[in-house]
């Protein structure tokens, strides 16, 4: 067991402090090859996951890197590097810390390569990058321990396989490293941890006390939440009350846009003044710096955030989370009511706002569930292949390797742990060839072998593989910016946006709108405005699909007591029941009405988005098929809603298991779902280059669409690696094929279809739901021609 | 029919939903852009490793064209070749392919910036070729011409209300622009300024796909 130094002990004392158990725990632990820590928010997690590295390094003996700190966020490195500065400070341990990430400057990080402080707080990305150079032997001898924060957020995305197998590589290159991790609540501690432990090793894991249970409810407002949408504006005065009984305030969106339109609502009624900020991942370093320094000096009352505010920043003061909007996962939901008060053993406080009525119910079903204990997960399954192709490239920049020596590696990492020799060799193959079939020419060579071992066969090419490391997939983003030389930075908004703008358009971003003048440079120019009602910024942002789990309890709670529920969500409910039916687990209902000149139909599976989405994409191609000319669809966690120009008349030939199977296939194949997988893994695995050493290249023209890639393989390679992977990770993520057949086992059959002559009081939301889905069929075909018809016409050609 | 006829310096033309250009007194058919090789190129010169089929569908679509209409003569209006070394590396059974969809008629590549100097394979290799009153060439003659007909912009052009956007014909009174034929190609918005100032006032774009759609270009 490691001790605790007296220097350090003394700390503790000087402050009135003792260690909590759990962080006892780790120093004696600290010398197990990995190690989890279950703690809430506020219960010194961070710091007993550097206590064991303090202590060895209190000596002042170790040279060199002795603990990385991984954590999925920049800000996060950030702030923990100004946490741990103090006691190391005060203590006065010779411990130098620095962090490196892209937000580091490359001077600084050419330094840190050269010179590595013995604590480097990192990120997953920044990790790859930095065991991509040939002098990562050299940097990494040295180092003792990996602490893992925040873990839990790592595990369910390709990040965290990403960073995984950069893990295996750093034990490779320094066999005595010891891992940490860290987490909040997770359903799974055990799974965590065998994700953590080099596979099969086992993994400790410690579980600090839970703390009090945390005061939830919903907030009451005055006004009723709206039919749809995502715009809370209703519940203004009540947030800005909550806001001035608090010391600070977090206020959760779960987008972007949803963030922007209710910081401007906020300020427009903000009549006291209060200070007031906005923090999310579209802002400009520089706005999310200022924002993030005066939250830390406690000049901020509230902040309207998003996902980058979500994992554990040590905002000291926080006393009230506010969620707005439904919380789609428990989990989430119970891990962000963590971030309120950072006083261990006090209750955190969180309010939930509903943002229409559906979410009512949802918000509803999470507090019961988060009550319960009862959280959500989803297995995860064996590690993607297109992460792997380039951990493959990223181990060929460093230098030539062996291939089965590579392979071991990768087999002690958790989720490749089943992975076959020939699945293996496969990556390798697609890395060294491309893997056309017949096509292995000298040219056709990235890696090639050289007395034995696999090795760049143009070293050139390693400056582009870094270029595109990672496995977060953005669009493409402009910035944007004031008007003039050196103009303000404001944040980015996607060029899909972008090119929707046209002069004199407004929009919102940071909470100002703000008036479009152009694109300069491939940044957004932009002026003040003195509107008062903008054009909404689109910004991306995830849409996580609602757990099972949850849609679960949200059908209960249609069909159970409704009198936990809002007398206008009982109304809603009610009416529905008048002129529809209520949807039910064992039975789909199904409504067919004619709005806007076009024919809808709505499916209510319960299934979550993604398999919601799965539902319209089928649905559509079998309409095709059957000559309904779908035009297009929308799905939400609870419902898929099809448009057209034919009604539909009876559903049941659209919705047999066994149809819906036999077109899976040939539907597989081509749609717009599968192609933006493809893009993403293609871009993942290397074949598609996101950044190239020249300047960006602008937009779409530069190079042809990965859809053109896609539609060439189909007919010429369908078995390419690249397309297998697409297929299982379309599988698995967005199309969620299992959670539909789930559903159609669940009803069996049993449809209920409803023909109205206006839209139904649970279709309404729908309309208004943002992500609609155009179907390329004969419908839209005979659209375009109208269209063009009537261009002509009005221009005084025939046609 | 899948094409939109309309006329060029007095010369009857039709723009095929195809991409490619047809025009019958001459029994003339003209294909822009078919970037063959452009995956080998790239592999070569150590950038991404594409997938090396795009050679084969775009003469799968050029071969379909020319046994749908039997034409007389082919104009390939430069960039034929993503660059004079893929004209040579290609591979035998594309030059055979090629040789036969060339046997029987005329053949003249029109050289572009990427495949400027004369190739190997049969066929006249002009920089320009006169015919009929029109003129093809690859880049469109800043500031105008008459009867010109040129690619190398690749354009397309998207339907306001649909969005629907696609690789597009460009054309006014005097001057044609065709779009890309290749497979692996990309395309630059109609609106941009570089393409919208080389066309008077009035002018049309002609969508490619199903069917070919002609809109005002607006």
């Amino acid at each position: 067991m490691t001790a605790l130094p007296p220097r350090i002990s003394d700390w503790f004392a000087s402050n009135g402090w003792a260690p909590h158990p759990h962080q006892l725990q780790m120093l004696e632990r600290a010398a197990e090859e990995a190690t989890l820590l279950i703690a809430p928010t506020g219960g010194g997690k961070t710091l007993a996951g550097f206590l064991p590295s303090l202590a060895e390094l209190a000596e002042g003996t170790h040279k060199g890197l002795h603990t990385l700190y991984i954590s999925p966020l920049k800000a996060l490195a950030a702030d923990i590097r100004r946490n741990l500065r103090r006691p190391v400070e005060e203590i006065g341990l010779p411990i130098r810390i620095e962090d490196r990430t892209g937000d580091t400057p490359a001077a600084a990080r050419k330094r840190q390569r050269a010179d590595p402080p013995h604590i480097l707080l990192t990120t997953p990305e920044s990790l790859a990058l930095l065991t991509s150079y040939e002098d990562a032997p050299r940097i990494f001898a040295g180092l003792s321990r990996v602490v893992v924060d925040e873990i839990h957020a790592l595990n369910e995305s390709k990040r965290g396989d990403q960073l995984m197998l950069a893990l295996s590589r750093l034990q490779a290159l320094a066999p005595g490293l010891r891992r940490v991790g860290l987490s909040a609540t997770v359903e799974d501690p055990q799974a965590l941890a065998r994700k953590l432990a080099p596979h099969p090793a086992p993994c400790a894991v410690i579980e600090a006390d839970p703390g009090p249970l945390p005061d939830i409810a919903m907030l009451p407002t005055a006004a009723a939440p709206p039919w749809a949408g995502g715009g809370t504006t209703h519940a203004i005065p009540e947030v800005l009350e909550e806001v001035r009984r608090h010391r600070t305030t977090l206020i959760f969106h779960n987008t972007r846009a949803q963030a922007e339109i209710f910081f401007h609502s906020l300020w427009l009624a903000n009549d006291e003044s209060l200070p007031i900020a906005i923090h999310h991942g579209s802002l400009a370093r520089e706005q999310r710096a200022k924002v993030e320094a005066a939250m830390v000096a406690g000049e901020l009352r509230a902040i309207v955030c998003t996902g980058t505010l979500d994992l554990g920043i040590d905002w000291g003061d926080v006393d009230l989370i506010i969620q707005i909007g439904g919380p789609k996962n428990i989990k989430r939901l119970v891990q962000r009511i963590g971030r309120a008060n950072h006083r261990y053993n006090a209750p955190s406080k969180a309010r939930l706002v509903p943002a229409n009525r559906f979410e009512v119910l949802e918000c509803r079903a999470a507090l019961e569930a988060a009550a319960e204990h009862d959280l959500d997960g989803e297995p995860t399954g064996p590690g993607p292949r297109d992460v792997l192709c380039q951990h493959i490239l990223i181990r060929a920049c460093a230098g030539p390797f062996d291939d089965t020596e590579l392979y071991r590696e990768v087999k002690t990492v958790g989720a490749y742990g089943g992975l076959s020799r020939a699945a293996f060799d496969d990556c390798l193959d697609f890395c060294a060839t491309g893997g056309y079939a017949l096509r292995a020419y000298d040219r056709w060579q990235k890696l090639m072998q050289r007395e034995g071992l696999w090795c760049l066969r143009d070293p050139r090419a390693a400056q582009r593989i870094r270029m595109n490391i990672g496995t977060i997939q953005d669009s493409e983003l402009l910035k944007v910016r004031m008007r003039g030389r050196g103009g303000k930075p404001l944040g980015e908004v996607e060029e899909a946006f972008a090119a929707t703008l046209t002069d004199g358009d407004t929009f919102l971003i940071g909470g100002e709108i703000v008036r479009y003048e152009g694109l300069k440079e491939m940044t957004v120019q932009v002026s003040r405005s003195a509107a008062k009602t903008p054009r909404i910024a689109v910004f991306g942002g995830t849409k996580f699909a609602a757990s099972t789990r949850l849609t679960e309890r949200i059908l209960q709670l249609i069909h159970g007591d409704w009198q936990s529920l809002p007398p206008d969500i009982r109304d809603w409910l009610a009416l529905q029941r008048e002129v529809s039916h209520l949807p039910r687990g064992d039975r789909l209902l199904i409504e067919s009405f004619p709005h806007d000149s076009r024919c809808h139909t709505c499916l209510y599976g319960f299934a979550g988005r993604n398999a919601q989405q799965t539902l319209g994409l089928l649905v559509t191609r079998r309409m095709e098929e059957l000559g309904l000319d779908p035009l297009g669809f929308v799905a939400t966690d609870y419902a898929t809603l099809i448009w057209g120009l034919e009604p539909v008349d009876d559903p049941s030939p659209l919705l047999g298991p066994e149809v819906l199977r036999d077109v899976l296939e040939s539907w597989l194949a081509r749609n717009a779902v599968m192609k933006r997988t493809f893009r993403a893994s293609a871009t993942i695995a290397g074949l598609i280059e996101r950044n190239l050493p020249q300047n960006r290249k602008s937009g779409r023209q530069a190079t042809f669409s990965s859809d053109i890639l896609y539609d060439t393989l189909l007919k010429y390679d369908p078995e390419h690696l690249l397309m297998r992977i697409t297929r299982e990770e379309a599988m698995k993520g967005l199309v969620d094929f299992g959670r539909v057949e789930e559903m159609l086992a669940r009803v069996a059959g049993r449809i209920d279809h409803v023909r109205l002559d206006r839209v139904t009081p649970m279709a309404a939301p729908l309309l208004l739901e943002v992500g609609k889905v155009p179907v390329a069929g004969k419908g839209r075909e005979r659209l375009a021609e109208e269209e063009a018809a009537a261009l002509m016409a009005k221009a005084g050609v025939r046609s | 029919m899948n094409a939109h006829a309309f006329t060029l310096a007095g010369c009857a033309l039709e723009a095929r939903s195809s991409g490619a250009l047809w025009i019958p007194s001459e029994r003339l058919l003209c294909v822009s852009d078919l970037h063959l090789g452009k995956s080998e190129r790239m592999a070569r010169r150590g950038g991404a490793l594409l997938p090396p089929y795009e050679t084969e569908e775009t003469l799968a679509r050029l071969e379909a064209e020319i046994s749908a209409l039997l034409p007389r003569v082919v104009v390939c209006l430069g960039d034929s070749f993503d660059d004079p070394g893929a004209a040579f590396a290609m591979p035998e059974v594309v030059r055979m392919r090629l040789q036969a969809i060339q046997a029987g008629r005329r053949w003249v590549w029109i050289e572009g910036n990427h495949d400027p100097g004369p190739m190997e394979l049969g066929g006249a290799h002009l920089a320009e070729l006169s015919v009929g009153g029109l003129v093809f060439r690859h880049i469109a003659a800043a500031p105008s011409a008459t009867g010109e007909v040129s690619g190398h912009y690749h354009p397309k052009h998207r339907l306001p209300r649909s969005g629907t956007s696609r690789p597009a014909f460009l054309y006014d009174e005097t001057r044609l622009i065709l779009p890309a034929f290749g497979a692996y190609t990309g395309g630059l918005r109609s609106d941009t300024p570089v393409l919208r100032n080389l066309f008077a006032p009035r002018a049309f774009a002609v969508l490619t796909g199903p069917r070919a759609l002609a809109v005002p270009l607006g």
